[in-house]
C-alpha cells in the first residue's frame, strides 16, 4: 500500500518532469496522451486506496523525515482516511476529466507551450495531492503553496499578456497573506505542542494543553490562510481576476479543486475549530457575508467567466458557513458537488468561448441552444444543480448546510435563502443569455457555431451524470436516505452533527428555500429569455457592475499608499538620510585629511599603508614587552 | 587536508600572476578551483580534523586551523561558489583577465582561512586578507562610480575590522594563559561592563559586514558596481563572514552580553528586513533589486541568531549555505542578462521566456527560491528562523512574517518585468547564453531543490556545531 499510495502522488510529478524537461522534443499529441494518462493512473490507484480503506480502515505511511532536528520532527508521512480519500477521488477524477478536455482546448497551442501547459497542469494535481494526503500541517503547507505556484503560472500561462501577468501576480501575492496566517498558526502549534502531526494535534490530549486563547488563536490564523486559498472576504478579489487562464484551468483549479483547500483544512482541524465559538461564528459571519456580497456582484456581470467566478466564491462561503455552524460533512458534501458541477459550468462555458472564437461576453452570445445540444443540456444540468433544485446533487448539499445554519441561528438560514435565490437569478441570467432567444454575435461567429469535439463534450456529459446524481451519496434521513457520506465522514469529524430539528420544521425550510429559488430562476429566464442585460444604468446597478468597487478600494488604500511608503524610504531615509550622514563622516574625515595632508594625500592606497604600518608596529611593542600593552589597557579601564 | 583548501587556491593565485593567455588562465583559475572543491568535499564526508602549529610564538599566536560543521558548510559554500562563478563567467571580457582571476583566488583563501581558523589573531589575519584583493577587484574593474563606491565600501568594512582588531587584543590581555585560541578566550576573566565592551566592538564589525541595519549601505553601491563576479563572492560568500563571526565568536564568547542585547539586535534586524523588502519594491536596477533583497534575507538571518535558540540556530546554519546558492543563481542570470543587452534596468527588458525560455526557466527557479517557496532549500531554513523568532515573540515573527508578503511581491515584480510580456528591444537581441553558464545554474538549481525536499544531509553536517552551542 505504501508503494501505492506514494504512487498516486508521484504519477503527477512524473508527467510534469515529462512533459516540462521534454516540451521541446514530445508532439503535442504525446504530451496530451502522457498527461491525462498519469492522472488516470493516479485515479486508479486512489481508487484502489480508497478501496482499501473500506476494508483495512485508514492508514498512515511514512516515507521519510522531511525535517529531523535534534529538538523536532516533521516526518514526511501520508495519511489516507475517510477524508482524504475522498479528496483524492475528487481531484484525480474531476482532474483526470479536465485534463481529457484540455488536450482538446488548447490544441491551437503551439507543442512546446502546450507541453508547458499539461506541465503546469501535472504539477498542480501533484501539489494538491501532496495537499491531501499530507500526515500534518507542514507537509500540507507544501501543497498549499505549491498550488498558489501552479495557480499563478496558470492564470499567466499566456505570459506576453501583461493584465494575465499581473491576475496572476496578485492572486500569488493574495495567497501569500493568507499563507503568512497559515504559517503562524504552524508556529503557534510547534512552540506549543512541539508537534504539527495531525495524530498529535488533533487529539482531546492536544486540546487539554492549549488555553482558550491558543485555540482561538491558532484557528483564527488557520482561517486567514483558508481565506486566501478559498477567495474569502477580504481575500476575494484575486479568483475573480484569475480567469485570465485558460478556461480548463478556471474549471480544475479555480473551482473544483485549489479553492477547496481551505475547507478541507478546517475539516481536517475541525476538533480544534470547534473548541472555539468565536473562530466558529467569525468564520460563519465571514461565510454568509462573502456569499452575498459575490452573488450580488455576479448578478450584474456579462463576462461568461466572471459570473461563474462570483459564483466560485459565492458557493464557497457557503461551504464556509457550513463549517461555521459545525456542519463540517456538510460543507464536505457541498466540496464534491460543487467540484461537479462547477466542472461542469466551467468546462460548458469554455465549450462555448470555443465555438464562440474566444468571446466572452454574453451580451453577445443568445441562441446557442440549437446550435451546441450537447453543450446547452449540460450546462441547463449545471445551472439546475447549482442553484438547488431537487433531485440534483446542489439541492442535497446545499439543504445540509442550510439546515444546519437554522439550527445555530435562523438569520444564518435567512441569509442563505436569499443568497440562494440570487445564485438562482443569476445562474438563469446566465443560461438564458448564453442560451436562449436569438444570437446576437457577428455573422461570421454565427457560421462557425460548432459543437465541441468529443474530447470536450465527454467530460462535459460525465460531468452532468455526476452534478444529477452525486447528491445519492447524502440523501438525509428524512427522506429516507442514510446518508452515506456521513457516515464515511464519522471518523473525521468529532462530534456529527445531529438533527434537533423536527421532521415537519426541516420539510418546510426545505420547501421555502426551493421555491424562493424556483421563483428568482422564473424570472430570470423571463426577463433575459428574449434579450440580454444591457449596460447598468442606475446607480445600483453600476455599483454592482464596478464589483463595489473593491479593487479600487484596496488599490487606494492600501497598494498605493504602501508604495509611496516604499518610495519614501528609498528616496528619503535610505538615499538622504541614512546615506547622507554615512557619506557625511566620509566627507568629515577627508576633509580633515586635506587640512593634514602634508601626511596624508586621502587616498586609500596611503591608508592601507600607515594602517599596516601601525599593525607592525603594534605588533613590534609586543614582542618586545607585552606589558606595555597591558598597562595602556589597564589605564584605559581605569 | 585542511591545509591544502588554503594552498590550493594560494598557489593558483602566484601561478596566475604570471598566466598572460585568456583561455589558459580561466582553465588554470577553473581547475584550481575545481581541485579545491574536490578536496573540500573530502573534508566535508570525513570527521573533524585540525591543523595546530605555532605562528608567531612570542604572542602565543598559533596557526589553528579547525572544521567543525560550521566552518565545513562555509568552507563548502566557498568551494562551490568559485568555480562556479569562475566557469559562468569565463566568457566575460576583462581587461588583465589573469590578475583578475588571481585576485579572485586570493579572495578565496582568504575567506577560507576565516571560516576555518580557530585562533583569534589568525581570524583577523584572513578577515583583512579576504578583503584587500576585493578592494583591488572592484577598483579596478568595477562600473563607472567604482572609485567612489568602492572607498566607501573599503573604509566601512576596515573600519569595522579595526573595532574588531581592539576587541580581540582586549580579549588577549585578559586571558588567563595570554593566547589567542578560542578556547582561552572563553576563560577570560571579564566584569559585566568590560564584556559588554568587547561584545560591541566585535559586534560592529560583524554588523557592517552582514550587513544589518542601519549600517547596510555601502552594499547595494558595492553589488552595483563591482564586476558581476566579484558581486556573487560578496554576497553569495562573504556577507556570511559576518554572520560567521557571531556564531563563532560573539555568541560563545559573550553569551551574557548577547542575552542583554537580544531583543535590541532582533528588533533592529527585524526592522532592516522590513525596511529592505519595501526598497526592493521600488528598484528598477536588478542588481540592486537582489541586493536588496539579499539584505532582507541576511537580516533575518540576524535576528534568528540572536534568539539563541536551537530550532532558529540549526536553520541559520542551512540558510548560511542555501541563500549563498539562491543568491548566486540569480546573479548569474542578471550577469547573462546584462552582458548581453547592456543594461540591468527592468523597464527596458521583458519576454525573456519568448526569447530564451530555457534562461527564464532558470532564472523563475531561483526566483522561487528567494521567495523560500516551499520544496526550494530556502523554504527550510526560513521555515526554521520564522520558528524561532516565534518563540521569541509572536509579534516579532509576525513582524517579520510580513517580508515574505513583500518578498513575494518583489520577486515576482521582477519576474514579470524580466520574463513575461511582449519582447523588447533589449531582450530581442539576446542569443542561448553559454553553455557552461547554463549548466552551472542547472547544477545549483539541482542543489536548490535537492535540499529543499531532503535537507537532512546539511542538517548532519551541522550537527555538532548545534551541540557545542546548545550543550
Amino acid at each position: 500500500m505504501k508503494v501505492i499510495i506514494g504512487l498516486i502522488v508521484l504519477w503527477p510529478l512524473v508527467g510534469f518532469l515529462f512533459n516540462g524537461l521534454g516540451r521541446n522534443i514530445w508532439s503535442k499529441k504525446t504530451v496530451a496522451t502522457q498527461a491525462t494518462m498519469y492522472i488516470l493512473a493516479s485515479f486508479v490507484f486512489s481508487l484502489i486506496a480508497f478501496w482499501n480503506l473500506q476494508e483495512h480502515g485508514a492508514m498512515t505511511v511514512h516515507y521519510f523525515d522531511f525535517i529531523n532536528t535534534s529538538k523536532f520532527k516533521i516526518p514526511f508521512d501520508f495519511k489516507v482516511d475517510a477524508l482524504s480519500s475522498l479528496f483524492l477521488l475528487v481531484i484525480t477524477g474531476v482532474g483526470t476529466l479536465i485534463h481529457l478536455y484540455s488536450t482538446a482546448y488548447m490544441k491551437d497551442e503551439e507543442a512546446p507551450h502546450y507541453a508547458r501547459y499539461f506541465a503546469y497542469l501535472n504539477l498542480f494535481i501533484f501539489s494538491m495531492l501532496l495537499l491531501v494526503l499530507g500526515d500534518n500541517y507542514v507537509i500540507m503547507f507544501i501543497g498549499w503553496e505549491g498550488v498558489g505556484l501552479c495557480s499563478y503560472l496558470l492564470i499567466g500561462y499566456w505570459f506576453t499578456n501583461a493584465n494575465f501577468n499581473y491576475a496572476a501576480k496578485k492572486a500569488f501575492i493574495m495567497n501569500r497573506i493568507g499563507d503568512l496566517g497559515f504559517l503562524l498558526a504552524i508556529f503557534w502549534l510547534i512552540v506549543k505542542l512541539g508537534t504539527v502531526s495531525y495524530g498529535e494535534v488533533l487529539t482531546v490530549e492536544s486540546l487539554a494543553k492549549l488555553s482558550a486563547a491558543d485555540i482561538t488563536g491558532i484557528t483564527l490564523l488557520l482561517f486567514v490562510g483558508a481565506m486566501g486559498k478559498s477567495a474569502q472576504i477580504p481575500l476575494f478579489t484575486w479568483l475573480p481576476d484569475a480567469m485570465a487562464g485558460p478556461t480548463p484551468v478556471s474549471a480544475l483549479i479555480h473551482a473544483a479543486t485549489m479553492v477547496t483547500a481551505g475547507i478541507y483544512m478546517i475539516t481536517r482541524s475541525n476538533i480544534l475549530f470547534s473548541a472555539s465559538d468565536f473562530t466558529q461564528s467569525f468564520i460563519a459571519i465571514i461565510g454568509i457575508s462573502t456569499t452575498l456580497l459575490a452573488a450580488t456582484i455576479a448578478i450584474k456581470q456579462n463576462d461568461i467567466k466572471k459570473v461563474l467566478a462570483y459564483s466560485t466564491v459565492s458557493q464557497l462561503g457557503y461551504m464556509f458557513l457550513g463549517l461555521g455552524v459545525g456542519a463540517y460533512s456538510g460543507a464536505v458534501f457541498h466540496v464534491i458537488t460543487h467540484a461537479f458541477f462547477k466542472a461542469l459550468l466551467f468546462l460548458g462555458a469554455g465549450s462555448v468561448i470555443h465555438a464562440m472564437h474566444h468571446e466572452q461576453d454574453i451580451q453577445k452570445m443568445g441562441g446557442l441552444k440549437s446550435k451546441l445540444p450537447i453543450t446547452h443540456i449540460t450546462f441547463l444540468i449545471g445551472c439546475i444543480a447549482i442553484a438547488g433544485m431537487p433531485p440534483f446533487s446542489g439541492f442535497f448539499s446545499k439543504d445540509e448546510i442550510l439546515a444546519a445554519a437554522y439550527e445555530k441561528n435562523p438569520i444564518y438560514w435567512f441569509l442563505g435563502v436569499l443568497g440562494a435565490a440570487m445564485t438562482a437569478f443569476y445562474m438563469f441570467r446566465l443560461y438564458a443569455s448564453t442560451f436562449l432567444g436569438k444570437f446576437r454575435g457577428t455573422s461570421e461567429q454565427a457560421n462557425h457555431l460548432h459543437e465541441s469535439p468529443l474530447a470536450m463534450t465527454l467530460p462535459l456529459i460525465i460531468l452532468a451524470v455526476l452534478s444529477a446524481v452525486a447528491g445519492a451519496i447524502g440523501i438525509p434521513e428524512i427522506m429516507g436516505g442514510s446518508h452515506w457520506l456521513s457516515h464515511q465522514l464519522s471518523t473525521i469529524v468529532a462530534a456529527p452533527h445531529k438533527a434537533s430539528l423536527t421532521h415537519s420544521t426541516e420539510w418546510i425550510l426545505m420547501a421555502v428555500s426551493v421555491s424562493v429559488a424556483l421563483v428568482a430562476l422564473v424570472i430570470a429566464i423571463f426577463i433575459y429569455g428574449k434579450k440580454a442585460d444591457a449596460e447598468p444604468k442606475t446607480a445600483v446597478g453600476k455599483f454592482l457592475y464596478n464589483k463595489w468597487y473593491i479593487d479600487e478600494l484596496y488599490n487606494n488604500v492600501i497598494v498605493n499608499p504602501l508604495n509611496r511608503f516604499a518610495g519614501f524610504l528609498k528616496d528619503i531615509i535610505e538615499n538622504v538620510v541614512i546615506d547622507g550622514a554615512v557619506n557625511g563622516t566620509g566627507k568629515l574625515v577627508q576633509y580633515s585629511a586635506r587640512q593634514i595632508r602634508l601626511v596624508q594625500s586621502g587616498q586609500v592606497g596611503y591608508y592601507i599603508l600607515f594602517m599596516v604600518l601601525g599593525i607592525i608596529l603594534l605588533f613590534v611593542c609586543w614582542f618586545n614587552d607585552i606589558n606595555i600593552m597591558r598597562f595602556f589597557f589597564k589605564l584605559t579601564q581605569k | 587536508m585542511l591545509l591544502f583548501t588554503l594552498l590550493i587556491p594560494f598557489i593558483a593565485a602566484i601561478i596566475l600572476l604570471f598566466i598572460k593567455n585568456n583561455k589558459a588562465a580561466n582553465i588554470t583559475a577553473i581547475s584550481f578551483s575545481a581541485l579545491t572543491l574536490s578536496i573540500v568535499l573530502c573534508i566535508v564526508f570525513t570527521k573533524t580534523t585540525s591543523i595546530d602549529v605555532a605562528w608567531l610564538p612570542q604572542l602565543n599566536s598559533r596557526f589553528l586551523l579547525q572544521a567543525d560543521g560550521l566552518a565545513k558548510i562555509l568552507l563548502l559554500l566557498t568551494a562551490v561558489s568559485f568555480p562556479a562563478i569562475l566557469i559562468a563567467t569565463t566568457s566575460n571580457q576583462l581587461k588583465n583577465k589573469h590578475i583578475f582571476l588571481s585576485l579572485m583566488l586570493f579572495t578565496q583563501t582568504g575567506l577560507t582561512g576565516v571560516f576555518l581558523a580557530g585562533d583569534a589573531l589568525l581570524f583577523y589575519f584572513f578577515w583583512e586578507l579576504a578583503l584587500i584583493p576585493v578592494y583591488f577587484l572592484c577598483s579596478i574593474w568595477g562600473g563607472e562610480k567604482r572609485i567612489a563606491v568602492t572607498f566607501k565600501f573599503f573604509i566601512y568594512t576596515f573600519l569595522g575590522s579595526l573595532f574588531m582588531l581592539i576587541g580581540i587584543i582586549f580579549l588577549y590581555t585578559n586571558t588567563p594563559d595570554h593566547s589567542f585560541a578560542i578556547e582561552s578566550f572563553k576563560h577570560a576573566t571579564l566584569t559585566s561592563a568590560q564584556q559588554m565592551t568587547a561584545f560591541v566592538l566585535f559586534f560592529i564589525a560583524f554588523a557592517i559586514k552582514m550587513p544589518i541595519f542601519p549600517l547596510h549601505t555601502w552594499q547595494p553601491d558595492a553589488y552595483e558596481q563591482s564586476p558581476t563576479a566579484v558581486t556573487m563572492v560578496l554576497s553569495a560568500v562573504m556577507v556570511k563572514m559576518g554572520l560567521y563571526g557571531v556564531i563563532r565568536w560573539l555568541l560563545p564568547l559573550f553569551p551574557a552580553a548577547a542575552k542583554t542585547a537580544s531583543i535590541f539586535i532582533i528588533d533592529i534586524s527585524v526592522v532592516g528586513v522590513l525596511y529592505a523588502s519595501f526598497i526592493a519594491i521600488r528598484q528598477d536596477d536588478m542588481k540592486r533589486l537582489i541586493a536588496y533583497s539579499s539584505i532582507a534575507h541576511i537580516g533575518l538571518m540576524s535576528a534568528a541568531l540572536f534568539t539563541q535558540n536551537e530550532i532558529g540556530m540549526q536553520g541559520v546554519l542551512v540558510q548560511l549555505f542555501s541563500h549563498g546558492i539562491n543568491v548566486l543563481g540569480l546573479w548569474i542570470v542578471a550577469d547573462i542578462i546584462e552582458q548581453q543587452t547592456g543594461t540591468r534596468s527592468m523597464k527596458a527588458l521583458g519576454g525573456l521566456a519568448k526569447k530564451q525560455p530555457t534562461l527564464a526557466i532558470l532564472f523563475i527557479g531561483f526566483a522561487l527560491a528567494n521567495i523560500a517557496l516551499p520544496l526550494t532549500n530556502a523554504f527550510i531554513g526560513e521555515f526554521l528562523m520564522f520558528n524561532s523568532l516565534f518563540q521569541f515573540n509572536p509579534w516579532v515573527a509576525f513582524a517579520a512574517g510580513i517580508s515574505i508578503v513583500l518578498a513575494a511581491i518583489y520577486t515576482l515584480n521582477m519576474v514579470q518585468k524580466v520574463a513575461y510580456g511582449a519582447v523588447s528591444e533589449k531582450i530581442s537581441i539576446m542569443q542561448a547564453p553559454n553553455k557552461y553558464a547554463q549548466a552551472v545554474l542547472i547544477v545549483l538549481l539541482i542543489v536548490v531543490f535537492f535540499s529543499g525536499i531532503y535537507p537532512q544531509p546539511l542538517f548532519n553536517l551541522t550537527a555538532d556545531t548545534l551541540q557545542n552551542l546548545f550543550c
